[in-house]
């Protein structure tokens, strides 16, 4: 798949965005007053920033409120009427604790769950798709969960909560690499099921309908190197997991010490992201004979 | 609505006989030609005379090569667009409502006033029938020619889908499914009519008709033809110069 930057931007931040107001709205740090503004402000740049970026990938953005109407059938639907439910009540329950000093618990649940709701839905959207393998597994709406938890737990100042969701992401993201490696072979479709000819030789794609590229050659058939993917996956490992544990395990703790953690977690985070989506193969790719 | 529905009352389709097709491409051409001149936002082509030119097309043909565990191998053209999908999945993924399957004759179309271009329904078919055009940045799909097999200003004959009408070898088919006596129905029985990528769960209606074995060359060898053994090498051993040079030659 073409790892468009504007969604690996959306998906990396709207999540720790999205992250970290779940863990405000349960109430971690307890802050009221300015310490709240400072929280909220940060948690809306990312959760908005990354909500606006996603539009930037749209064809015809100035008719995206259109999509909040089918969320009876459409994760995409869902995962913006969530963001926004998510969005208007944690603004209520910041405004107690920045205004009144007041914290409005039940207020502050609904939007942590609809936090985790929005990144639940935005995960689902890829998980869904039976014709990339690589996504179609349970094992994505955990992976991107507990990122979105770590990321949150790591700006909200919980380190030792920090230190075992980013230890849990690093481990769901290593099994979801090895499982994704062998996820479209396990599928079952090849060159044979997508042409029906298998049960009578071997297949090959002889000649491409056309000489020059198209659309779905240029978001469907990005092939990323094997030697740079494996080389990717350990430096997206080292600088979201290992460094930022090691960081966070420093004693004595110290902010400085804890923004080189979350430059080198957002960083790997990036990287982790755009494999995500230069890893994965479409199947048809296998119509161009790509796979 | 993106949903789709539970039954369609009739299911119009293709079916496509990689037997005949000969790889002309002309149902490509025809496609391109009426879906850009009529319904809808026009197929683009971007740097149409420059040198990394590119269009959108909602008929493409490929060409497979086919080996055999013995004989000859087989080229076999192999026309591919939207499929119609009983359960398809680039319907039901659509945000705002663009996508839908038509109740009435289950044709799966795109309303082009309703597609913010999130190339999602892209995404979600298997077999690339739909191309985000680069021009009105909205999907584009097969309509199955609904705007000609509806259309009572037309010649009754004209009245199905511009890929079918034109094709010269008469490998494309266009009818009804769902009815069981229709011309395509009876094809796709008599012929053993596939899905593509059944295990996708997709349920596609037009119908592919496997080749029929073709080359028998490599059968009964040793017994090509009767005048073969008239045909066999009369010199053997080459004489004069060119007899002295090759055993020159040999001898070095």
């Amino acid at each position: 798949m073409h790892p468009a930057p504007s969604v690996i931007f959306f998906t990396v931040f709207s999540g720790i965005g999205f992250g970290l107001l779940t863990f405000l709205g349960l109430g971690y740090p307890a802050v009221t007053g300015w310490m709240a503004f400072a929280f909220f402000v940060i948690a809306y740049l990312c959760a908005v920033g990354g909500l606006i970026s996603s539009t930037f990938h749209l064809g015809r953005p100035e008719r995206a409120m259109k999509a909040f109407t089918q969320w009876r059938s459409s994760w995409l639907s869902r995962e913006g009427v969530c963001a926004v439910i998510a969005l208007i009540v944690m603004a209520l329950y910041g405004m107690g604790l920045v205004f009144f000093g007041q914290r409005w618990g039940l207020l502050g649940l609904i939007g942590a769950i609809f936090s985790l709701l929005t990144v639940f839905t935005t995960s689902m959207i890829y998980t869904q798709l039976k014709s990339i393998p690589r996504w179609n597994s349970p094992l994505t709406p955990a992976m991107f969960l507990s990122f979105s938890m770590a990321g949150g737990a790591l700006l909200a100042g919980q380190v030792r909560w920090a230190m075992a969701l980013i230890a849990i992401s690093g481990v769901i993201q290593v099994v979801l690499w090895v499982q994704g490696d062998g996820a479209l072979k396990n599928s079952g479709t090849t060159l044979a099921t997508a042409t029906g000819l298998g049960n009578r030789g071997s297949v090959r794609a002889f000649e491409p309908p056309h000489t020059g590229t198209n659309y779905l050659l240029r978001e469907f058939a990005f092939v990323v190197g094997r030697k740079h993917s494996m080389k990717l996956r350990i430096i997206s490992f080292v600088l979201m997991v290992v460094l930022p544990v090691l960081l966070l395990a420093a004693a004595p703790f110290s902010h400085g010490l804890a923004l080189l953690a979350v430059i080198s977690h957002v960083a790997g985070a990036l990287a982790s992201r755009w494999l995500f989506f230069a890893e994965a193969e479409h199947v048809v790719g296998l119509y161009y004979g790509k796979r | 609505m993106t949903t789709l529905p539970k039954s369609t009352d009739r299911k119009l389709g293709l079916v496509i006989d990689l037997d005949t097709c000969v790889g002309c491409h002309a149902c490509v051409i025809s496609c391109k030609g009426w879906n850009t001149e009529n319904y809808g936002a026009p197929l683009s082509d971007t740097d149409a005379y420059g040198s990394d030119p590119s269009g959108t097309f909602l008929n493409r043909v490929h060409s497979y090569e086919v080996q055999p565990e013995q004989g000859e191998a087989q080229l076999i053209h192999f026309p591919k667009s939207c499929l119609h999908c009983d359960d398809a999945p680039c319907v039901t993924v659509c945000p705002t409502g663009a996508s839908y399957k038509r109740v009435e004759d289950g044709i799966v179309l795109v309303n082009e006033s309703d597609c913010i271009g999130c190339g999602l329904c892209a995404w979600a078919c298997p077999y690339g029938a739909r191309e985000m055009d680069a021009v009105e940045k909205v999907m584009k799909k097969c309509t199955l020619c609904v705007d000609r097999i509806y259309n009572e200003n037309l010649p009754e004959e004209d009245r199905e889908p511009a890929c079918v009408r034109t094709c010269p070898a008469g490998a494309r088919h266009f009818g009804d499914f769902a009815d069981p006596d229709s011309n395509v129905s009876k094809l796709t029985a008599e012929r053993g009519g596939m899905d593509l990528m059944p295990e996708q769960g997709t349920k596609p209606v037009n119908q592919y008709l496997p080749p029929r074995p073709k080359d028998t060359l490599s059968e009964g060898a040793g017994d090509i033809d009767i005048l073969a053994p008239y045909l066999e090498p009369v010199a053997q051993e080459a004489k004069g110069f060119l007899g002295w040079l090759d055993k020159t030659l040999e001898k070095l």
